[in-house]
């Protein structure tokens, strides 16, 4: 843990107000370490160091200057490949968008350059943000540092492997179906997904509008906590988010909150499909928080089973719309078959998209299609309703909601691919979260006895991010799981 | 939804105007009979009364505050992304006879 490329966020900004570092030696830190680790790793698709290390260098100089902004200042933040930085490339792992470059940053690059971080390079992912194993990018296929022959998980699984390599101080994910919480589960780091609303999508290649949300990967409670208030804030340029209400001086208040928590657990979520291994980690840190004095409340969510039929049929739904902008028009891939208007859309469309985003918007199609919307969409629309209402009674009981954050730890390479549906049930745990609207952080939890990760899940009220990072602070500083890091 | 659910490919292909091979779409058949089966779960729950849920939060007419002009992009910034462009234009195969 003593490499500078292990330290947190709050260590650096320490050592940097005390100049015992510099942004440009953390930065060359880092790069040094993606150079060194990332053959093996490939969590990056592209990196641009000299444009990092100008960033760096001018962070330097504010600080000289006495003008340093903050926590964030002079710390590089990897940012996966779906979200926007000027003059960046943005692909989101596919080859539909392989010459894309990025005329302007999203909101929540604003922000963190707003904030003073670094920021480094673009991370894979699955294509469009659709799968749960970063296997389904069209470049590559990344490998789970705790062994490479696994899955770091997805999508955002760039993200969190460059977190467990050292690859970054923070990096930037998007969750729409548990694509923060379900990699840094299993690559053993922290990462959280806020309330709908809370941080822009300005930027962000949509896939799922209604449930896509940006959120941080980062080594403890405390980082992702700074991240997000940075990040945080309505956006004149995304109607849909929303001005945050209550506390949200997150990294203060962790300090402040110790609980005693009242702490649901669901008991529909340890039943059939989770591996025993995962499954005694889990009661044992639930047992942990009731050692501490918290009451832990029996509840239940009875609709969860059907959270993954309803997010498969709303989230490709949303994404057969979201995608028919893909036309090889204006800035998609085009083929060279092209020989009408009709052609030029089909045979785009064919060579573009990979397998999963086919599969996907033929779904979401047929789901809306003339005669099926009533049975599928519509249906489905209602159940999601009943699942905000599990979540609201269960609130009635309880501040905050533990769970495995994944069914199981980090799968080898290629074992679920040709098998959509046992790929799909990895997200069982995490999916209802985001129907629901609600934030959830997946912190680590121990190691399987081959040594893979395990993540448990916070699951906390709307705009209760405050909460939520208290409980997850608590059990982090109980046990040392953070401070572990992988041989490479 | 109470027979065995199918997907017609070639239809539904056809209205996402996505092309596909004979290879693709036999792939894919079978795995999207096997996920729509796995839907039918949704039968099983009364959802009478129930309002449709779009959003998570209910928010409604949204206004935009002081549509104020403001930064904007040269058209070449735009169009050098166009897989064709001619003159600060898109340029695109002939639509009309």
């Amino acid at each position: 843990m003593s490499s500078i490329f292990y330290k947190t966020i709050a260590e650096l900004s320490a050592m940097l107000a005390a100049g015992e570092t510099t942004s440009v030696e953390i930065t060359q830190a880092v790069i040094d370490r993606t150079a060194a680790v990332d053959d093996k790793v490939k969590a990056f698709l592209s990196t641009d160091a000299d444009d990092a290390l100008a960033q760096a260098k001018a962070s330097d100089e504010r600080r000289a200057a006495g003008k340093a902004i903050g926590p964030l200042d002079g710390i590089p933040v990897g940012i996966k490949d779906t979200l926007a930085v000027k003059d960046q490339p943005l692909r989101c792992a596919s080859k539909m968008l392989e010459n894309y470059v990025s005329p302007f940053d999203a909101t929540c690059i604003v922000k963190l350059r707003e904030a003073g971080a670094v920021i480094w390079g673009r991370l894979n992912m699955d294509e469009f943000a659709m799968g749960s194993s970063t296997e389904n990018s069209a470049y590559q296929t990344t490998g789970n540092p705790w062994n490479l022959e696994t899955i770091p998980g997805g999508s955002s699984g760039g993200s969190a492997a460059a977190m467990a390599a050292g690859e970054a101080i923070a990096t930037l994910g998007t969750d729409t179906g548990g694509s923060i919480r379900q990699p840094a589960a299993l690559c053993g780091v922290v990462g959280m997904k806020p309330t709908y609303g809370l941080i822009s999508r300005y930027g962000l290649v949509a896939f799922a509008s209604s449930l896509d949300q940006v959120g941080p990967f980062a080594r403890t409670v405390e980082d992702a906590a700074l991240l997000m208030e940075a990040m945080l804030g309505k956006d004149p340029l995304d109607s849909t988010s929303i001005a945050p209400q209550g506390e949200t001086n997150y990294a203060e208040a962790l300090k402040e909150k110790k609980g005693p928590w009242r702490l649901g657990v669901p008991r529909e979520f340890f039943g059939e499909g989770i591996d025993p291994e995962v499954k005694a980690n889990i009661e044992q840190a639930i047992d942990w928080y009731k050692r501490q004095g918290c009451e832990i409340v029996d509840i239940s969510l009875p609709h969860s089973e059907l959270a993954v039929p309803v997010y498969y049929i709303v989230a490709t739904a949303e994404a057969s719309s979201n995608l028919a902008r893909f036309d090889g028009v204006r800035y998609s891939h085009r083929s060279e078959e092209a020989k009408d208007a009709l052609t030029l859309f089909t045979k785009s469309r064919g060579e573009g998209f990979g397998d999963e985003v086919k599969r996907r918007i033929i779904l979401g199609t047929y789901v809306l299609s003339s005669g099926y919307y009533d049975a599928y969409y519509l249906r489905a629309q209602k159940v999601r309703r009943l699942i905000l209402g599990d979540f609201e009674n269960a609130f009635e009981q309880c501040d905050a909601i533990l769970t495995p954050t994944s069914p199981t730890p980090a799968f080898k390479q290629g074992e679920r691919s040709d098998d959509p549906l046992a790929m799909y049930l990895s997200d069982i745990y995490t999916i209802s979260v985001n129907l629901a609207g609600l934030p959830a952080i997946s912190i680590p939890s121990g190691f399987t006895e081959s040594g893979l990760p395990i993540g448990l899940q916070v699951i906390g009220k709307a705009f209760g991010e405050a909460e939520m990072f208290a409980v997850a602070n608590a059990f982090e500083q109980g046990h040392n799981y953070a401070q572990q890091t992988p041989t490479l | 939804m109470s027979e065995t659910p199918h997907i017609d490919i070639d239809y539904v292909a056809n209205l996402a105007r996505l092309d596909m091979s004979a290879a693709e779409k036999a792939k894919l058949g079978s795995q999207l009979d096997d996920i729509l089966g796995y839907f039918e779960k949704l039968n099983a729950v009364d959802v009478e009364g129930v309002e449709p849920m779009a959003h998570a939060h209910r928010v409604f007419n949204i206004w935009r505050e002081g549509d104020e002009p403001g930064e904007t992009y040269a058209p070449e910034v735009l169009t050098k992304m166009a897989p064709e462009q001619r003159d600060n234009q898109v340029v695109v195969p002939k639509v009309v006879e």
